[in-house]
């Protein structure tokens, strides 16, 4: 028995995501919609951090603009769905792409803390401009997209709402993550693996390092943003807590416990973060204490993450079992 | 081709080049020789972009490119290799020489493009042309000294470059990769017809291949000319040579 050279996981993975709805629980549903959500803002953190080599503390405020600009054009503007989506993620890379023109000109430990400055900023704005944001109190009653469209299919025309929103939602994260890994494996992202690696060098082949950094900065706020229009519909409201550092924190958290260095990595340490939220708190009042237990475990154990440990796996088994060539 | 006037740079009240001129004549190899602390890699630093002189100017063919930013240089034709080797430690041989096409090439802003198939001949001559072909797909840090150093010329080499700066090319080296790479060096720059500037300890070397030598010395030039020339000049034996050991 020999496992084929390249199983395509991409495809597994959607084609079991298309039957989660299946299962006819409605907890199953939003847990899967929740992480399909956070993969794709992890993801889109990971453009910076993994592919770029840059460590921002404050991704989580593009991840509220698009949520907030979603949301407003759908209830205050009347916008249709997707439309105000797509205007969630240029919200997202416009900020991203002025907020980064400062960032980009520091580097290391300093780059980061602007970077958590600027979300600050935006969390405090969020936070205080009652007539649009809602304030503290939040944007709530967030409106459902039209799916009527959805409709016209077989049996899922007579599917709940949050199973419907929980498959659109499957598709606009399944097209955001083709466009993403598209990109990272451009020729655009092959440039941004030099920069990270050695920027002085990348300098002297000719490469505008701050340039580069800026547009992945920008295209990483778009993308958060994009996550951020999805997740104020499925949260029915968007806060000031979406922009919040902590909210930063977690994706960073989930990035790095799934691996940096693999384009699923993030994706894959969403989805352990939020099962494991959802378990151990229906256990323990501790969570966050056994959270850091796990991380300190992680960290240590397997340096690349969870998805760098499965690689590993995955080779050894293959060493194994298919004998080497 | 290249003509570096009068240049002056302080680091806070420490004078690392003054008044230094310089000429490269196009297809020639100059070289810059001195002691440690000299200010070779600060002439060179000056040429490239990443500093900028107090005072002095940099012409490349009658263009003034003093204090241009250095990716800009670099697109004018200069490449230049590092007197610590510089390259992209992480990324395989492969990738290390194909980025560099990429650069050049101008398609680093194309997102859309599958960067696997760009400029495949183009690397694989190259790493042929620098005889790597054994270790292509391995990750670059982990191949020894002597074959980093040979990547990054394949590096600056990528970008077709009509000069090309090397500090210290052969730092580090053993006495047969240094005689193999500067044989290829010599080889290369015929080939391409380069301009050559370079720094270097190794007196057999500069000697060998150096059309022009220039000697700096606590920052200044205090001789410049064709090889015996400058071999034979007193003041250059006093401080350099030291006196009868060459």
């Amino acid at each position: 028995m020999s496992l084929p050279k390249r199983i395509p996981w991409t495809l597994v993975l959607f084609l079991v995501g298309l039957f989660i709805p299946v299962l006819g629980s409605r907890y199953y549903t939003f847990l899967a919609t929740d992480i399909l959500i956070f993969a794709m803002f992890a993801t889109s953190l990971n453009l910076l951090l993994g592919v770029s080599g840059l460590v921002p503390f404050g991704h989580a405020a593009y991840f509220g603009i698009g949520a907030y600009v979603c949301a407003i054009f759908m209830k205050d503007l009347s916008v249709p769905f997707l439309a105000a989506w797509l205007a969630g993620g240029v919200g997202g890379a416009l900020f991203a792409a002025v907020f980064g023109f400062f960032c980009v000109r520091l580097t290391s430990v300093y780059f980061s803390m602007l970077t958590m400055a600027f979300a600050q900023i935006v969390w405090a704005i969020c936070f205080k401009w009652n007539d649009v944001t809602g304030g503290e109190q939040g944007y709530p009653n967030v409106p459902m997209p039209s799916m009527a469209w959805l409709e016209w299919l077989p049996w899922v025309g007579d599917l709940r709402i949050d199973h419907k929103f929980y498959y659109l939602t499957l598709i606009l994260v399944a097209l955001s993550m083709a466009a993403m890994r598209r990109i990272v494996n451009s020729p655009f992202g092959r440039i941004l693996t030099t920069v990270r690696d050695n920027a002085e060098r990348a300098t002297f082949i000719g490469i505008d390092v701050r340039r580069y950094r800026l547009i992945v900065f920008s295209l990483a706020g778009g993308f958060a943003g994009l996550a951020g229009g999805l997740f104020g519909i499925f949260n029915r409201g968007v806060f000031p807590d979406f922009c919040y550092w902590p909210k930063s924190a977690e994706v960073l958290i989930m990035t790095i416990l799934g691996g940096i260095h693999h384009f699923w990595g993030p994706s894959v340490g969403a989805a352990i973060i939020i099962l494991l939220n959802q378990y151990i708190v229906s256990y323990t009042e501790f969570w966050p204490f056994f959270l850091g237990l796990i991380l300190l475990v992680l960290l240590f154990a397997f340096p690349g993450g969870v998805a760098g440990a499965f690689a590993i796996l995955v080779r050894g088994v293959r060493s194994i079992v298919g004998g080497r060539g | 081709m290249l003509e570096c006037r009068n240049l002056r740079k302080t680091f806070s009240g420490f004078v690392a080049t003054d008044d230094v001129s310089l000429s490269a004549e196009t297809k020639r190899t100059t070289a810059v020789i001195g002691p440690n602390g000299a200010g070779k890699s600060t002439l060179f630093n000056l040429i490239t972009g990443h500093l900028q002189p107090d005072s002095g100017e940099v012409f490349l063919e009658g263009r003034d490119i003093t204090g241009i930013a250095p990716h800009k240089i670099c697109g004018l034709g200069i490449a230049r290799s590092f007197q610590r080797t510089n390259i992209f430690a992480k990324l395989t041989v492969y990738e290390n020489i194909q980025a560099a096409f990429i650069a050049h090439g101008g398609r680093g802003y194309d997102m859309w493009g599958v960067s696997e198939r760009l400029f495949r001949d183009e690397t694989e001559q190259m790493i042929e042309h620098l005889a790597l072909q054994g270790i292509a797909g391995t990750i670059a840090g982990e191949i020894s000294h002597g074959a980093q150093k040979q990547v990054e010329l394949g590096i600056a080499l990528a970008g077709n470059p009509r000069m090309l700066l090397l500090d210290e090319p052969t730092a580090g080296m053993s006495a047969q990769e240094t005689h193999e790479s500067i044989a290829l060096l010599d080889r290369i720059a015929k080939e391409r017809g380069l301009t050559l500037l370079f720094t270097e300890h190794d007196m057999d070397v500069v000697f060998s291949i150096a059309h022009t030598i220039a000697v700096l010395h606590q920052g200044r030039i205090i001789a410049v000319g064709a090889p015996d020339d400058v071999r034979c000049n007193e003041e250059v034996r006093r401080v350099y040579l030291g006196g009868g050991k060459h």
